[in-house]
């Protein structure tokens, strides 16, 4: 009867901290919400989504701010995407035995490194080279924070490839090449095509990884949160929502105009990653039972 | 003719495009390994025994780093103690226990919501919650309880996965011997999967000690030449003052810099070492 009694407590316990989980993200919704939604009180939503911050003056619109998320994740997905999914093909379908134990650690490494220690990075080597290089004013530029969160979204994105890629029968590849393609005909007719939905998921992981990077970004962006009157805003400073957050909140009082706003920015960042997030899942999803599908 | 030109052709695109991949592959490895190297060149000079026994001096511009050592030392401590137990459990549950419900599929979507949270976002929530609401201040304790959340997924994923991994042979014997569920995951499932387990908590707690937007507003202090004296205390921390000391004074050594970013990467990539060395020794072992 002792051990049956002990039994139900652990298994109560164990079930509890299965559904924590919940619990915890209801009460970071809750509390984003409840120090967060006061902001749309105490501005106007015209201006809060107006075309610019300046929090001293209280001109609290976010929309630069949004800009400068989306113009830096771009950046980076146009470098981890190819650099991304390429290294997992490689991996996958070409690189023979030696060179994956060499480059697979490689790859845990860049993703184990702290986003602080990028953006030092960043402001050791990579800013003063693109200065010099690009002929620009400052190296602190929304491109250079697009190359260093390239690097950062590339591990996400070799992993979650190469598992897309590991997924495919490799009756298909057989099947072209009895055919007569050569490797790089299978590839990319027959591999690639048929891991697009892991490899769509793979990119939305980067972007959501991409979007969310807070220290790196604030530390090469140059902190300018302004809307841009050219295409060349790649190549000037710029300020992401994170970066945003992250270098004013230390400074706020608590419970003013410009603190809510602060968190209503993270409001919105937790709808972005919530849509990214699910998005992948459901691709991913998708894609694993079409797989059981077609291997049955 | 044409036939042999067509196959030429494909044969050299085929021969380009391979080499293009070797190119990017190249691309994308040689820069980690340079940068790496760079650091340990650039920092090693940097490291001595008073470098990482000592308080920092002259406002952080000499001297030594230890309370930021001591400071990430306490707050990996922390985080492991409220997420590793809450975290493999969770994991128990849905390998083991859950069924395949409603409940479940939101246990899980909460799981991947939490993983995809951005760091900075979890600063805010433990602002919100644990330094203002709880009135924790701005303590290791309200920052550890902030990486815990944050590494949980990391744990509780990877601890289904070890479970899973386990042969549902060893299950059924166990329960047909008498044994209940509980006792057949403490006997037999979860000492199987522990290799798997401890790589998934060390490189979960490699992550939160590298982190620092969840922890500047919760627990991190700028200059604090102390260590701390309980859990209610601020306290420095290696990656909060790595980004301190490169942006936010004037005059600071470069040599410091790359010292304490060395000092960081020795901390964050030896446990990474570790894990993959725990997976590697189990690997060979298992017999199934």
């Amino acid at each position: 009867m002792e051990t049956a009694k002990g039994e139900r407590w652990i298994t109560w316990i164990i079930k509890m901290s299965g559904y924590s989980s919940i619990l915890f993200v209801s009460l970071i919704l809750f509390f984003l919400a409840r120090e967060g939604f006061p902001a749309l009180g105490e501005v106007p939503l015209k201006d809060l989504f107006g075309a610019r911050w300046y929090p001293i003056e209280g001109y609290f619109g976010i929309w630069p701010l949004i800009f400068g998320s989306v113009l830096v994740t771009v950046g980076a997905l146009l470098i981890g995407i190819p650099f991304g999914i390429g290294t997992a093909v490689y991996l996958s379908e070409l690189a023979p035995a030696w060179i994956k134990n060499i480059l697979k650690p490689i790859i845990e490494i860049l993703a184990g490194l702290p986003s602080v220690v990028l953006g030092f990075l960043g402001i050791q080597l990579a800013a003063p080279f693109f200065r010099q290089f690009l002929n620009l004013p400052t190296g602190l530029t929304a491109f250079t924070g697009a190359v260093l969160l390239g690097f950062i979204a590339i591990p996400t994105i070799v992993s979650i490839s190469e598992d897309a890629l590991n997924t495919v029968p490799s009756a298909y590849r057989h099947g072209a090449l009895a055919l007569g393609a050569n490797h790089w005909q299978t590839i990319w007719g027959v591999t690639v095509p048929a891991a697009r939905s892991g490899l769509l998921t793979a990119v939305m992981l980067g972007v959501g990884r991409s979007i969310g990077e807070t220290m790196a970004v604030m530390m090469v962006t140059g902190n300018a949160p302004v809307l841009p009157s050219s295409l060349n805003a790649l190549f000037l400073p710029a300020r992401t929502m994170t970066a945003t957050i992250a270098s004013e909140m230390g400074e706020v009082a608590t419970g003013s105009t410009h603190y809510h706003v602060l968190f209503f920015i993270g409001i919105v960042l937790f709808g972005i990653s919530l849509a990214v997030n699910l998005t992948a899942s459901s691709l991913a999803l998708r894609s694993r039972k079409r797989a059981e599908r077609l291997l049955s | 003719m044409e036939n042999s030109e067509a196959a030429r052709t494909s044969r050299r695109n085929a021969l380009l495009g391979v080499n293009l991949l070797r190119l990017i592959t190249l691309l994308t490895a040689l820069p980690v390994i340079g940068v790496i190297v760079y650091i340990i060149v650039r920092g090693a000079p940097a490291l001595s025994w008073e470098f990482i026994s000592a308080m920092p001096r002259e406002g952080m511009r000499a001297g030594g780093i230890l309370p930021a050592i001591m400071g990430t030392f306490y707050l990996t401590l922390g985080t492991a103690v409220f997420s590793v137990p809450l975290g493999v459990a969770a994991g128990i549950y849905i390998a083991e226990y859950a069924p395949d419900n409603r409940v479940t599929r939101l246990v899980r979507i909460a799981i991947i919501n939490l993983a995809g949270i951005p760091s900075v976002v979890y600063g805010l929530f433990g602002l919100g919650l644990f330094v203002l609401f709880l009135k924790f201040g701005t303590s290791i304790l309200a920052a550890s309880l902030t990486l815990s959340i944050m590494t949980l997924p990391v744990i509780i994923s990877t601890t289904e996965e070890a479970l899973r991994q386990v042969p549902n042979a060893f299950r059924v014997v166990s329960t047909s011997l008498g044994a209940t569920r509980w006792q057949t995951i403490k006997r037999i499932t979860l000492p199987q999967a522990l290799p798997g387990v401890i790589t998934g908590v060390i490189l979960g707690l490699e992550r939160a000690a590298g982190e620092t937007a969840p922890i500047m507003f919760t627990g991190a202090a700028f200059f604090l030449p102390l260590l701390p004296q309980s859990p209610l205390d601020a306290t420095m921390a290696l990656p909060y003052h790595i980004f301190v000391i490169s942006t936010s004074v004037p005059g600071m050594p470069v040599e410091i810099q790359y010292g304490t970013v060395l000092v960081l990467l020795i901390f964050v990539l030896g446990m990474n070492v570790i894990a993959t060395l725990i997976r590697n020794r189990a690997r060979a072992r298992r017999q199934w």
